[in-house]
């Protein structure tokens, strides 16, 4: 298929190994920062093909990962009500709250649907005026403006039974908590594509400068990935530190500036708790105060409660690089994903999911 | 009656979902610790796509199938014609002529008479082109709201006219492992339709009678130890269930395996693997190395196998797991479907 099996070329992914492995005279640790970029990673195996002194480490790119167990409960009791259809990207179903799951409201008689674009969800809201349609709008800026423009689009047309669950974040600001941590050991990043397309990567250089760290926007077939890892290595090998971009057929240093525009229509910049990391200031979005009928959450006044994350869960370090997920002791026994201990074990963007999914356990039974 | 209590404990899942129908984990789950337990014999221990059943010297197979698609009508094929070639393979993964067909319809009230005339013309018309006679049935109507159009579900019985065994223990190392066409398109044509998409041209589904082209690969004395159709949850759980099955290791190459180009983009769009999504005219076949030339040249010649692919081998490794060379030269796991990718597609 053209703009793909070009990007997977097996001669082509040999070369670039061997340009890495040429220009590597020393260990280096870079973290790629989307949890998309981890599962093709894993699925073709391109860290098989790197130098043994190249550290591979997964970042917190997978929105469904981070989105705080609080607001999924928040999801679960909105989503039970009966006048509501609760409408979600499908990969939000299966993560675990504290007692259940979105899918397991579907099986006592919830109206939960999985829709592709939060554009078929006002669609849904105009053919049932009389029910409450909810969209849980998750997602890094890459799914921004889809949601803005729902938004957007329903204040148009005086929608007035639609509305967001918002749980949006940002990734600068979670690469920066990542370079301040006394833990941190990652040296360089691939940031990711299609957020960059959006956002473009001028906000990346002062964080390249400021850190001393090389980060190369880099896309997701493995093509892709093992020449962000060249462009990478080399920076840190010739002791730059840059911004570059890989990804040229899809960004633009300015990035789409329309769809940016129509983000800061729509929503402002706010504190975000993320899920396994902890509060980051100025690290996600919520809705404008001219759009704050929309909010899901003033619509329904559901309660916040305190919630326990499972102690047994590493998700948190998972997502910050600190563990892999097979040094957690309950990986592939106590936490599968048919019974997910944390959310990097079911999205498909997560980091335990690719580890379970492509990687041979010890213990055969999964 | 010594253990009452339910072997899948409450606190794991105390109600069915989606995916316990879903031909992945927990379908299994349902099998390996409600069904086969109870119900257990040594015909259903064999855990086969059909019964085996010897009956005064002559071997039948015996096997069941219910239809709940939505929608009715998708390119390709419809709930009718689907009900009859889901069964009839069932029956040919055993290696046997499927003769007789039961059907029974679950109606929903409210239901258009001619949206079920033109259901019932399909299976007649699909009936009669994979050679079974529907020979009897039932009908019941459900309140409105309680069902969805039409449920189907069909039994059929075939004969098996030949001496061989056809099943996962007969699986050895070396077998090699052909499929019949490019996987993928009735799962992908079912979700186009259900979530709109449009392509330049629509993916029909693959469904199709293929006792035909196994019968005529086993009369041509090719030595097939075991076969599967690709139904829920793809080439990937069926493979994963012959592994387990024949504890046996099986080795597959991504670049072998046939997906149209249209079938590969909707999987890119919506997120899916081609190896977990459903066929319904598609198997695998285990052949004894020296055969599978032979058996590919067959069925290439035959029109429900024209596009069929060596795809892999058994391998002498002891784990039944199976692995993949990817497109970049890299080797992975392929595990069975966890939960649910494309709901309700059979």
């Amino acid at each position: 298929m053209r703009f793909i099996d070009e990007y997977r070329d097996a001669a082509a992914a040999q070369q670039w190994a061997r340009a890495i492995h040429r220009i590597t005279t020393k260990p280096w640790t870079i973290m790629e920062i989307c949890g998309g970029q981890t599962h093709a990673i894993l699925k073709f195996g391109v860290d098989e093909l790197l130098p043994k002194s190249i550290t591979l480490i997964h970042g917190p790119g997978c929105p469904v990962c981070v989105t705080p167990l609080e607001l999924i409960d928040k999801a679960i009791e909105i989503a039970s009500r009966p006048a509501v259809i609760f409408c979600s990207f499908g990969d939000m179903l299966r993560v675990p709250g504290t007692n259940k799951d979105l899918l397991s409201v579907k099986a006592h008689g919830g109206d939960v649907r999985v829709v592709y674009s939060p554009l078929d969800a006002v669609k849904i809201a105009q053919q049932n005026p009389d029910r409450e349609v909810v969209f849980f709008a998750v997602g890094f800026e890459t799914t921004a403006p889809a949601n803005a423009m729902a938004v957007y689009q329903a204040k148009r047309q005086g929608i007035k039974n639609f509305s967001l669950l918002v749980s949006h974040v940002l990734v600068p600001p979670a690469i920066e908590a990542i370079l301040s941590s006394p833990t941190n050991r990652v040296q360089g990043f691939l940031a990711a594509g299609h957020v960059c397309t959006v956002m473009g990567y001028t906000e990346y250089e002062p964080i390249a400068q400021k850190y001393r760290v090389p980060i190369v926007v880099t896309g997701f077939e493995p093509l892709d990935i093992l020449q962000g890892i060249y462009l990478c290595v080399k920076q840190l090998e010739e002791g730059r530190a840059e911004v570059e971009n890989q990804y040229t057929r899809s960004v633009r240093r300015e990035g789409n500036q329309p769809a940016q525009q129509l983000i800061r229509e729509v929503f402002q910049v706010v504190s975000r708790q993320w899920r396994g990391i902890g509060p980051i200031p100025r690290s996600g979005l919520g809705l404008r105060d001219e759009y704050a009928e929309f909010d899901a959450e003033r619509r329904f006044d559901v309660a916040s409660h305190h919630v326990e994350e499972s102690s047994e869960c590493i998700s948190g370090l998972v997502l910050q690089g600190i563990k892999k997920p097979h040094e957690c002791p309950a990986f592939g026994t106590r936490c599968t994903p048919e019974h997910p201990l944390g959310a990097t074990m079911v999205s498909s963007e997560g980091a335990c999911a690719a580890y379970y999914r492509y990687r041979a356990r010890s213990s055969a039974n999964g | 009656m010594d253990n009452f209590s339910c072997p899948i404990p409450i606190a794991e899942y105390p109600t069915i979902l989606l995916a316990h129908g879903g031909g992945g984990k927990l379908m299994h789950q349902l099998i390996e610790r409600i069904f086969v337990p109870t119900f257990g014999n040594p015909t259903l221990n064999v855990r086969h796509d059909a019964a085996v059943l010897g009956v005064n010297g002559v071997r039948l197979a015996f096997t069941t199938d219910s239809f709940v698609v939505r929608p009715l009508f998708f390119p390709g094929g419809d709930i009718g014609s689907l009900a009859v070639h889901g069964t009839v393979n069932d029956l040919a993964m055993c290696g046997a002529r499927p003769l007789y067909l039961s059907a029974g319809f679950i109606l929903e009230e409210g239901l258009p008479m001619e949206t079920l005339w033109r259901i019932v013309r399909s299976m007649q018309a699909a009936a009669q082109s994979a050679g079974v006679e529907i020979v009897t049935g039932d009908t019941k109507v459900v309140d409105k709201g309680k069902g969805d159009g039409v449920f189907i579900n069909t039994s059929g019985v075939g004969v098996i006219e030949h001496s061989h065994c056809i099943a996962p223990d007969r699986v050895r190392p070396g077998d090699v492992l052909l499929v019949n066409g490019d996987l993928g398109r009735h799962g992908i044509a079912i979700m186009a339709v259900r979530e709109g998409l449009e392509f330049e041209s629509a993916i029909e589904s693959d469904s199709a009678p293929v006792a035909g082209l196994v019968l005529e690969l086993l009369s041509a004395g090719i030595d097939i130890h075991c076969l599967r159709d690709l139904t829920r949850g793809g080439l990937a759980s069926a493979l994963n269930e012959i592994a387990a099955a024949a504890r046996v290791g099986i080795t597959i190459d991504e670049k072998l395996i046939p997906v149209r180009e249209d079938v590969q983009a909707a999987c890119e769009m919506l997120g899916f693997d081609p190896l977990y999504v459903a066929n319904e005219g598609r198997f695998v076949a285990f052949v004894a190395p020296s055969d599978a030339e032979r058996a590919l040249d067959l069925m290439r010649a035959h029109p429900l196998g024209e596009g069929a692919s060596i795809i892999g081998a058994v391998s002498d490794e002891d784990a039944p797991l199976v692995t993949l060379t990817s497109r970049i030269g890299a080797r992975r796991i392929v595990d069975m479907l966890s939960g649910e990718q494309l709901p309700r597609i059979c």
